[in-house]
């Protein structure tokens, strides 16, 4: 797809990229520039893979941020594997498999909402599949306040409260923290994420969008599946390690 | 990279296809975690997980019509990862190998 760059400059465009901050449409093009092209990109092409490219720079650093908490993870269940298998048989394994089903949904419709973009759709079709990512974005956020809440009542929060009936009180404390740690910060990126979407929305209903120039809502889908990515490791490594010992 | 036009579009079908997939995968890993099936039960959890993060990344993403230094960029972000965890529990594992290392 991409041809590369730099591109040897063309023989009959010398210095283009002066005449394009300027503006002048008969540079040697065989089309005006789109009003979006920023004067430093070649063409709408490079502009597109630039941005792309600053996210998935930008997603490697949120890989390693998250990467240090399921490293904390790994070696404390290396260390008390029983431990961490007992605290996590008290999480509600069906709230977290509804969580986990309603994120694979909202990156299908945001999946969908980029396509809209991309093939031009009218700008209500575009807006409808955002809008149905943020209300499954916030039904997430929705269930994991109905979690959280039935963990302070149940003295599963590390501190001075937490009381564990088990064998592994200790272990289990530890598993407490790192699941607040995990699904906080991941709560925290769909909180993000959703505030990225009402920009986005509100930018596609000013009909901002078209095949030509859809790379906000790219890279703003890129954000939020990878989001999911995280919940698509969260989910088993929280909630499913001790099922088999049957519901509690 | 000449026109503006040149970006691939998924069909729907393949969306929903993928999206099947992701299902199906999630409720794979929870049947198999109902099991004991001992240490096969994180192989197929953490791999039935790979795979959908690889769907995503392949697909929602749009990596697979990425360019060459789109694929190196992700990759190299799984990579640093895998990186972290195998020297760090390298060295965990190891502790106590040699008499008096243990700390």
């Amino acid at each position: 797809m991409s041809e590369g760059y730099p591109q040897a400059p063309t023989a009959g465009v010398p210095g283009h990229m002066a005449i394009h901050g300027a503006g002048n449409p008969h540079d040697g093009h065989s089309h005006p520039d789109h009003p979006k092209l920023q004067h430093h990109f070649d063409d709408m092409g490079q502009q597109a893979e630039a941005s792309t490219l600053g996210m998935w720079v930008f997603l490697v650093t949120e890989i390693m941020f998250f990467g240090g908490l399921f490293m904390a993870y790994l070696l404390y269940r290396y260390r008390s594997p029983d431990g961490f298998a007992e605290a996590s048989n008290h999480l509600n394994v069906i709230w977290g498999a509804i969580n986990t089903i309603v994120l694979i949904v909202s990156s299908l419709t945001m999946a969908l909402a980029v396509r809209a973009a991309q093939t031009s759709a009218r700008p209500k079709v575009q807006v409808g599949w955002l809008i149905a990512t943020m209300i499954l974005g916030s039904a997430f956020l929705g269930v994991k306040v109905i979690e959280y809440a039935d963990k302070f009542t149940h003295h599963l929060v590390p501190g001075p409260d937490f009381q564990w009936p088990g064998e592994y009180p200790a272990a289990a404390e530890m598993f407490y923290s790192l699941y607040f740690c995990m699904t906080g910060l991941h709560a925290l990126h769909m909180i993000i994420g959703i505030g990225i979407m009402l920009v986005i929305t509100a930018m596609a209903w000013r009909r901002q969008f078209d095949a030509a120039y859809y790379t906000p809502v790219e890279v703003a889908g890129l954000y939020w599946h990878f989001v999911d990515i995280v919940w698509i490791f969260l989910f088993p490594l929280l909630y499913l390690i001790g099922y088999h010992y049957g519901a509690h | 990279m000449s026109s503006t036009n040149d970006h691939h579009v998924a069909p729907v079908s393949l969306y929903l296809t993928i999206f099947g997939a992701l299902m199906v995968g999630t409720i794979l890993t929870v049947v198999v975690a109902r099991f004991d099936l001992g240490p096969l039960n994180n192989i197929v959890m953490l791999t039935v997980a790979c795979a959908k993060a690889l769907l995503v990344v392949l697909y929602f993403m749009h990596v697979r019509w990425g360019t060459r230094l789109t694929w190196v960029v992700a990759g190299s972000g799984f990579f640093w990862l895998l990186i972290l965890f195998s020297l760090t529990m390298a060295d965990y594992m190891s502790r106590g190998w040699i008499a008096g290392t243990l700390r």
